[in-house]
């Protein structure tokens, strides 16, 4: 974990109302893996106070991306930085994927809404591994999908404007009959309704699947004690989202 | 050179800038970012003597320059405390003041207790804001009497600094100051968080699962100066100013109206470095201003009229 003042290199508009901020981290980029997140100081003055954190997009070289909404005050300040900003950004942080472990053959990445943002740096580091790799995306409509810097992606779309008409866990559904995965195991990150569903199926047909989360946050690195998630029979009541996660196998949680 | 040292109840201390309670974590988490031992001292989460897990979910809202929290003092319990985190302390020169909470008086005795067989620790900050079980929950440190008791009982225990952090949460702060006064501490530490509520209107409920919560962070830090102002004019012993403190100028207005030295809390999730960083702009300021020694600043304002808090404004 580091603290760096970062320059801005781009924000550019991926898709609706989508943009991807690009800055300098050479640190954060050198070492972050599929799944962790920065917390990014958004203004200098206290509006707004805390950081907000995001998962990183992509790394290569020196350089991050994140991937976002404009949803309140946050994301609109940084929407609004360009090339002229710095950005001071915590991190890598949290607990990755678990992409290096043996314990499956194909790797199922399934995103809804901007839940893209944590799979195509698990894209890439699944592939160097050699593991099979499919793609599950969800969103509102056609306008809103992300789909670059994936593989073998399939969509689904809540008003059927591309692809299935439906859910991405509805699609998920759908697939599963009629593909031949091979020990497939889910990597998952979406709203936290989607992820409950996609939980309940995967648990249903003993398929292994991690989700990342995302909640409110103040510290994003453990003092805060603000994040907590509900374990379901752990040694203790709950474990915290930064820390512990946010990426956490299904059945340790309850959503 | 100004100098930045200053004492309480014998313990020495490198500069006024001390990192609060709950938003330190346990000193070694913030480690890697910030160089601890230039800070005035590390304040650690609350222990109680077993661990807490806390309240559930929802624990924190941002609010316009601040934040509510209700996190329930979760914490590992005085005995991991010793286990877990007392050899990365040991590594340390900054001083570490262990605060301490809990449900009953004998709670407090018996944590302190543990606590005393370790020569690390250079004091004790006591937070009263616990609900008291024996009471129905009520708050101890709303309760004069009670926050008095807790002070009687602790003190003959413990030769240490006896640091008794107060409630704003109360009409006259100066009346609770008095009571621990005369009862031996040796220092007041002012405020912790006010209560607070925020409501989500689209599910017609209260963001946090405990309804209510503690605001902290810049919004408090005008009603934090004038508890300050209050306590440190009622009492000979040092009051220490927190509340909302995010930079050096920050800080200096807590010395000027009375604090003997000041805490840094909601500032460190955003900046783990913040208490560093004001300790060194309060140096500058003393420097620029030709002043030898931070202490100088310490109730210097120049309030022309001796007014009462209470009537000043009336
Ligand atoms: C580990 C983690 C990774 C994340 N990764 C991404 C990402 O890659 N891309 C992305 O767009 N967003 C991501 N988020 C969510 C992002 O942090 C919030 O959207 C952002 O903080 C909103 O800030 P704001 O000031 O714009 O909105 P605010 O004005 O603070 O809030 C606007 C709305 O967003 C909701 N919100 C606020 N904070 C969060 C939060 N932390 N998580 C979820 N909802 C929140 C509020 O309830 C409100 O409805 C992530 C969150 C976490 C915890
Ligand atoms: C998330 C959080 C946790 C806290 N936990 C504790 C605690 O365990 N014990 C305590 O005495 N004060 C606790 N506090 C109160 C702070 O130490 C401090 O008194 C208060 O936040 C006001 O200072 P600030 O505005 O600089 O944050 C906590 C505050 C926050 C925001
Ligand atoms: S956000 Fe502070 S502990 Fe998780």
């Amino acid at each position: 974990m580091v603290q760096e003042q970062s320059q801005v290199i781009s924000v550019s508009e991926v898709a609706r109302n989508t943009y991807v901020l690009r800055f300098h981290s050479p640190r954060i980029a050198r070492s972050v893996l599929a799944g962790q997140f920065v917390n990014i100081a958004v203004a200098d003055d206290c509006d707004p106070l805390l950081r907000r954190p995001f998962s990183i997009y992509r790394a290569h070289g020196d350089t991050c991306e994140i991937i976002f909404n404009v949803v309140g005050k946050g994301t609109l300040a940084l929407q609004k930085k360009s090339s002229r900003d710095v950005v001071n950004v915590l991190g890598p942080l949290g607990t990755p994927y678990s992409l290096e472990s043996e314990g499956f053959m194909t790797a199922v990445l399934v995103g809804g809404g901007l839940g893209v943002a944590p799979l195509p740096l698990s894209t890439l580091i699944l592939r160097n591994k050699g593991k099979e790799l499919v793609t599950i995306l969800g969103a509102r409509s056609s306008e809103y999908l992300v789909e670059q810097h994936l593989e073998n992606v399939h969509v689904s779309t809540d008003d059927g404007t591309k692809g299935m008409k439906g859910t991405a866990v509805d699609l998920l559904a759908s697939l599963l009959p009629t593909q031949r995965w091979k020990s497939p195991k889910i990597f998952a990150c979406g709203p936290t309704g989607m992820l409950r569903a996609l939980g309940k199926f995967a648990v249903d047909r003993n398929i292994p699947c991690e989700v990342s989360l995302e909640g409110p946050m103040a510290c994003g690195f453990g003092i805060c004690q603000g994040c907590p998630v509900e374990l379901v029979d752990g040694r203790s009541r709950y474990a915290l989202m930064c820390k512990d996660g946010p990426v956490f196998d299904i059945r340790r949680i309850s959503l | 050179m100004t100098k930045t040292s200053f004492s309480i109840g014998g313990v020495q201390f490198p500069n006024r800038v001390l990192v609060a309670s709950g938003t330190f974590g346990y000193g070694d988490e913030c480690s890697s970012l910030v160089d601890v031992n230039k800070l005035g001292a590390i304040i650690t989460k609350s222990l109680s003597m077993n661990p807490r897990e806390g309240n559930p979910p929802t624990r924190i809202v941002e609010t316009p320059s601040g934040m509510l929290n209700s996190i329930g003092l979760a914490n590992i319990g005085v005995e991991r405390f010793i286990t877990e985190k007392l050899p990365f302390l040991e590594t340390i020169q900054c001083p570490v003041i262990v605060n301490i909470a809990a449900s009953t008086v004998d709670e407090y005795c018996a944590v302190l207790d543990v606590l005393e067989e370790h020569s690390r620790f250079d004091g004790y900050e006591i937070n009263v804001s616990c609900p008291n079980v024996k009471e129905g929950g009520l708050s101890f440190g709303t309760d004069r009497v009670m926050t008095a008791e807790i002070t009687r009982r602790l003190r003959p225990r413990t030769k240490r600094p006896l640091i008794m952090k107060l409630t704003p949460n109360v009409a006259f702060i100066s009346e609770f100051a008095r009571a621990v006064e005369a009862e031996g501490a040796d220092a007041i530490s002012a405020v912790n968080t006010l209560i607070g509520m925020a409501v989500d209107v689209q599910k017609r409920k209260p963001v946090l699962s405990t309804v209510t919560g503690g605001l902290s962070g810049p919004a408090i830090k005008p009603v934090a100066l004038a508890k300050v102002y209050e306590a440190s004019r009622a009492v000979k012993i040092p009051v220490i100013g927190i509340g909302g403190i995010r930079t050096a100028t920050d800080a200096i207005e807590f010395l000027m109206v009375g604090a003997t030295a000041v805490q840094v809390g909601t500032m460190n999730f955003v900046d783990p470095s913040a208490g560093v960083t004001i300790a060194e702009g309060i140096q500058a300021f003393c420097e620029e201003h030709g002043i030898p020694d931070t202490g100088d600043l310490v109730g210097s304002l120049d309030a022309r009229v001796d007014s009462s808090v209470l009537t000043s404004w009336l």
